[in-house]
């Protein structure tokens, strides 16, 4: 198995001098890879914060995080089905269907939000299922299961309300994507902030585990990974179900973030494979680091940041983001693509995909 | 190697550079399905074609003319019954249509907003009170889901059985369905259309309100009106290329060119919530912004909360007739107006079909009353809609039919 191709950008570095570490440590960053992304999240950055630097101030920042945190979400959820070779294109659907479920089920009454949410999170885990199983069981493509069921849950949305969301959320679904603790420096740690670190942790040990191991072997080497006891299937199916789960989490959040409206959700799932491409995540599997795919959905909502303070016409928006991500990705990929200079560090194989 | 990569960077800071640079502003949103979104709008109205623009694509200043003086033409009629009062009236004689059948049917555009979903209501309650006093027989409704190719086949089909006695038409796009209509009304059956119109003026009535001009203008002159000159108002649009929502845009622009507000840029939101809510948080953090004028409602609270949440004063804010809007104004108590596209014109060509059954004549072009709703009138009309929805429409008209409060409030 090439589980452990190595991407020479991050992990451990071995112990050095402070100096040549850090010359290392820039020379990782900038010099492609999946490190790719982090450069471009600096470049990113440091543009924005020339354009406007009122941006770097702390309450600034975490409003922008705040903003973020449910596209980072799905990426990360995004992140597993792709590493596992597989695509969830529902998941922008899903994150719409969620938020109009909840505003037509809590309907403005506060007691509901607790049974509401955990509806919502058993509709996510069904609708995952459903993917992974037909993915997995049926053999039909990801791409093809997915796509229906982005469908699916567009059109008996539309059915279920006549056309139009309706219903109200309460202020205590409001409160995770919306709220925070108030603080001095910060203005307001978000709620969205702590829910988004949390997800990250969890989402790093599970990479570490050996079910991450496994998904990775999955994506890399379907056959491969059979022929050595792995139970593909299941395996692919899980994937699917985290992705959904994540989903559902996303929609709470943009649910409190900004409330109900016809819109919410479109697009995202290509917002999200976007994110997880830019992070270097192979798309076919296989191979990526999911702190990166979480980085590339960072990278892109900074760089909508970026066009905004630039005051760029919406009409040239996707073209530059396109030739940004189209730069980006070749810029990694030549990097890949090289015979290897670095020096391998056994130790380094694993804890690069986790 | 290197050169390759150097050269990518270069090309992609090249593109940041020349993009920052272009001038021209329609949108990054337009998805197929956003744009029809946008036309199924809250907007949605009858403006004049394109192809007679004169100064510029989306701005006839003769209509705009036309429908600000229409602000202040007392309408025709009874105001406690302002979905059959007229502004300006041209009746024109319907004997020739009179007859005892009474198969009416609908043509939707779509129900796919709040705004149409309320007026859809109201017009199922106006059908059931005139069912039950047996002026209306059966009522025959396709929804076209907000495509024009499924929308012209449902009036062909309607043409075709035959036995529609009059056929109610809220189109879809204005060019695309003129073909269609002028076919129903060829085929000899009374065609009303409401809401957004046609190229054609063979239908015995157009039903809708004043327009998207004074819609336009209502928001604008409320923010010359409450804020200091040299005060910044940010203006947020739905999406770019949609006449209905362009001609509210070029309205608040003719408005703004003669004061001293400084723009400080309109932003597309595609209607999204989340999105509106970024792009007023990012205004907000590059700068102050003491005015918010926005092409429909849908997301005002969300530009709201912007403010809220960023600890920033509330702003001189123009929203909509939208429950979710008018209580976030009477909680927070600030400065906002609230332009109305008068839902309750959904109830009128449910009457206008039956008085064209009785011979009774109607107006050729039936321009009802579209007051801005104000902080006076505001909480009476909220008291009026305590017990409805957030995306309700306070002037949906339906509060003496006998399905009001339910039928609104199970939705």
């Amino acid at each position: 198995m090439t589980v452990t191709t190595q991407q020479p950008a991050q992990g451990p570095a071995p112990q050095r001098s402070a100096g040549s570490r850090a010359g290392d440590l820039l020379a990782r960053v900038f010099g492609g890879g999946s490190g790719t992304v982090f450069a471009l999240l600096i470049v990113v950055f440091a543009a924005i914060f020339i354009v406007n630097p009122s941006f770097a101030e702390p309450p600034s920042l975490m409003a922008f995080l705040k903003q973020a945190a449910p596209l980072m979400i799905l990426a990360i959820g995004q992140y597993f089905v792709i590493v596992s070779g597989e695509f969830d294109l529902s998941v922008g659907s899903l994150v719409g269907a969620q938020v109009v479920i909840a505003a037509a089920l809590i309907d403005g009454e506060e007691g509901r939000t607790v049974p509401v949410i955990l509806l919502m999170l058993g509709f996510g885990i069904l609708v995952g299922l459903i993917n992974g199983l037909i993915t997995t069981l049926l053999k039909v493509q990801s791409f093809i299961t997915t796509l229906g069921m982005m469908l699916v849950l567009y059109g008996a949305i539309r059915l279920w309300t006549g056309g139009a969301p309706t219903g109200a959320l309460s202020e205590a679904f409001r409160q995770p994507g919306r709220g925070g603790i108030d603080l001095a420096v910060v203005r307001q740690l978000p709620w969205a902030l702590m829910i988004l670190i949390g997800v990250v942790i969890i989402a790093v040990a599970v990479m570490r585990s050996s079910y991450g191991r496994t998904l990775i072997a999955t994506g890399d080497n379907e056959r491969a990974a059979g022929f050595s006891g792995v139970r593909v299937w299941r395996v692919r199916t899980l994937a699917f179900v985290i992705s959904s789960v994540l989903a559902t989490l996303a929609a709470i959040l943009i649910g409190g973030y900004a409330g109900v409206t016809a819109q919410v959700g479109q697009g995202m799932e290509f917002t999200a494979i976007t994110a997880v491409v830019l992070g270097g995540v192979a798309l076919g599997g296989g191979r990526g680091w999911v702190v990166a795919a979480m980085a590339g959905a960072l990278t892109l909502e900074a760089l909508f940041v970026l066009f905004n303070q630039l005051s760029m016409p919406s009409t040239i928006r996707p073209a530059v983001q396109g030739v940004i991500i189209i730069a980006a990705v070749a810029y990694a990929a030549r990097e890949r693509a090289r015979p290897r200079h670095h020096q391998e560090v056994p130790s380094q194989s694993q804890s690069n995909e986790a | 190697m290197r050169t390759t990569r150097a050269l990518l960077a270069a090309a992609a800071a090249a593109a940041l550079m020349l993009a920052a640079c272009t001038t021209d502003e329609p949108s990054d949103t337009a998805a197929p399905d956003e744009t029809a979104a946008a036309g199924e709008d809250p907007g949605a109205e009858g403006e004049e074609p394109e192809q007679e623009t004169a100064d510029g694509e989306f701005f006839v200043r003769a209509d705009f003319d036309r429908q600000l003086a229409q602000r202040d033409v007392a309408p025709e009629g009874d105001p406690a019954t302002p979905w059959l009062q007229a502004i300006e009236p041209e009746y024109v004689d319907t004997a020739q249509y009179a007859q005892d059948g009474n198969t009416l049917c609908f043509s939707n555009a779509s129900v796919s907003n709040p705004w149409r979903v309320t007026g859809w209501i109201t017009m199922q309650q106006q059908v059931e009170v005139l069912q039950a006093a047996g002026e209306i027989g059966e009522f025959r409704v396709s929804d076209a889901a907000d495509d024009d190719n499924k929308q012209i086949s449902d009036i062909q089909a309607f043409i075709d059985a035959g036995d529609c006695n009059a056929i109610i038409i809220s189109p879809s796009t204005t060019a695309t369905l003129t073909p269609a209509v002028e076919a129903a009304c060829a085929s000899g059956v009374p065609v009303i259309v409401f809401d957004r119109g046609v190229n054609s003026d063979c239908m015995v009535t157009f039903i809708h309100p004043i327009g998207g001009y004074a819609y336009g203008a209502d928001g604008a002159e409320f923010l010359v009106d409450n804020l200091e000159p040299g005060s910044t108002v940010l203006a947020l649009r739905i999406l770019p290329g949609v006449d209905v929502l362009e001609n509210r845009w070029a309205a608040a622009q003719e408005i703004f060119a003669d004061s001293e507000l400084e723009i400080l840029g309109d932003e597309f939101t595609g209607g999204d919530g989340a999105e509106i809510k970024n792009i007023v948080t990012q205004y907000l953090q590059r700068g102050e912004v003491d005015g918010i004028w926005m092409d429909a409602g849908d997301g005002a609270v969300a530009a709201v909360e912007a403010f809220e949440d960023t600890g920033n004063d509330y702003p001189v804010m123009v929203g909509e007739d939208e429950l979710s809007f008018l209580r976030k104004w009477q909680e927070t108590g600030m400065t906002a107006v609230a332009p109305v596209y008068s839902n309750f014109q959904w109830r009128t060509p449910i009457l206008a079909a039956t008085m064209i059954w009785a011979g009774e004549q109607v107006p050729q072009e039936w321009v009802l009353p579209q007051d801005e709703l104000t902080e006076d009138d505001r909480d009476e009309f909220l008291d009026r809609n305590a017990d409805m929805p957030a995306l309700h429409y306070a002037k949906f008209g339906g509060e003496d039919l006998p399905g009001f409060p339910t039928a609104w409030q199970d939705r």
